[in-house]
C-alpha cells in the first residue's frame, strides 16, 4: 500500500533527522545516580560544617565564610569534585552501555557537539566560582553553580533530549530564589543537584531507556 | 491528483531521504558523516549525492584540511523548499 511507504518515508526522515543532530544515547539513569551522589555529598558537607564551628553551623552565609578556616574551603570543594567526578564517570559509563545496545557510536560529531556546547557555561561558571571566592562573596557560590549549570542544561539540550532543557530552567529558578536565601546555600544546593537530577533522570529513564 | 505532484521523484530513495534529511537539520555534513548515519557504502553514496547535485538540492564543498581533502555538503535554498514541500505532501497522504 502506497501509504504504507509514505508512512515509512515520514518516520524514516525524522528519525535520521534526529539521529544526525541530537545525542540521543545519553543514560537517564545516570541522572538518578548523580542526584544520589549529589545528596550524601550535601550530607558530608553538612556534618563537615557542623563540625567546623559550632557558633556558626546554622549560618551558612557568605558574610561568615571569612570566618571559615580555608581548611573547610577546602574540603566542600573536594566534596563538590568527587560528586562531580564520580558523576562524569557513572554517566559516562551507563551512556556507553546505551548506546552499545542501540548500536550507535558513542563518540560521533553529535556527541561531540553536545559536550562542546554543555562545557561552555559550566567552565565559565566555574570560573566565575573561583573569582567569587576570591572575592570573598563565597555565600553566591552555591547560587552560582546552580544557575551556571541550569544555563549549561538549556545549552545542551538543543543538542540531545529536549527534556533535559526544562530541568535546566528549573536549576536556574533555584538558583535565583536561593540568591534570597544566602544562608541556606547548602538546602538549595542538595534540592537542585540532589532532588532535581533524581526526579528527571527517572523521568528520562521511564521516557526513553525503557524499551 | 495535485497532492502526488508535490512529491517529487529525485527524493524516491532511502538513501536520497536521508541525505536531504541531515542537511534540513545541520548546516553541513561531510561524507564520511553521511555515510556513518545512512550505512552507505562509497560508490552508492556518491551517486545519490551526485544526482542530489545535479538537481541543484545540494552543494558540494571541497577543501583540504592540513593535508586531506575533505568533502562536504549542504543543502540549497531550493533543496530545501522543494523537501520542505515534499514532507508536505507526504504528510498530507497519510492523512495526517
Amino acid at each position: 500500500m502506497e501509504t504504507n511507504k509514505y508512512l515509512n518515508d515520514i518516520t524514516e526522515i525524522k528519525n535520521i533527522m534526529n539521529r544526525s543532530s541530537r545525542f540521543i544515547s545519553l543514560s537517564g539513569l545516570s541522572g538518578v545516580l548523580a542526584g544520589i551522589y549529589a545528596l550524601i555529598g550535601a550530607g558530608f558537607a553538612y556534618v563537615k560544617l557542623k563540625d567546623t564551628s559550632a557558633a556558626n553551623y546554622e549560618n551558612f552565609s557568605g558574610r561568615s565564610s571569612s570566618l571559615w578556616g580555608s581548611d573547610t574551603v577546602s574540603d566542600l570543594t573536594l566534596i563538590a569534585i568527587a560528586v562531580l567526578v564520580a558523576a562524569v564517570i557513572t554517566g559516562f559509563i551507563m551512556t556507553l552501555k546505551k548506546s552499545k545496545k542501540s548500536g550507535e557510536k558513542i563518540w560521533d560529531s553529535t556527541s561531540k557537539r553536545l559536550v562542546f556546547n554543555f562545557a561552555i557555561p559550566l567552565v565559565v561558571g566555574g570560573l566565575f566560582c573561583l573569582v567569587l571566592m576570591q572575592q570573598g562573596i563565597a555565600g553566591l557560590v552555591a547560587p552560582a553553580t546552580l544557575i551556571f549549570y541550569g544555563l549549561a542544561c538549556v545549552n545542551a539540550s538543543k543538542y540531545t533530549m529536549g527534556d533535559v532543557r526544562y530541568m535546566g530552567l528549573v536549576f536556574i529558578g533555584i538558583g535565583l530564589v536561593s540568591t534570597q536565601f544566602i544562608g541556606y546555600g547548602l538546602y538549595f544546593w542538595a534540592l537542585g543537584f540532589g532532588v532535581c537530577h533524581i526526579l528527571y533522570g527517572a523521568l528520562m529513564y521511564y521516557k526513553y531507556d525503557r524499551n | 491528483m495535485s497532492l502526488i505532484d508535490n512529491i517529487n521523484k529525485a527524493f524516491d530513495h532511502r538513501i536520497r531521504l536521508g541525505i536531504m534529511s541531515i542537511l534540513m537539520v545541520n548546516d553541513y555534513a561531510d561524507f564520511k558523516m553521511l555515510k556513518e548515519l545512512l550505512g552507505a557504502t562509497d560508490g552508492n553514496l556518491a551517486s545519490h549525492t551526485k544526482a542530489l547535485e545535479k538537481e541543484e538540492y545540494i552543494k558540494v564543498e571541497k577543501q583540504f584540511i592540513g593535508r586531506k581533502p575533505n568533502t562536504r555538503y549542504s543543502a540549497t535554498p531550493l533543496g530545501k523548499a522543494q523537501f520542505k514541500k515534499h514532507i508536505n505532501a507526504l504528510e498530507k497522504l497519510i492523512g495526517k
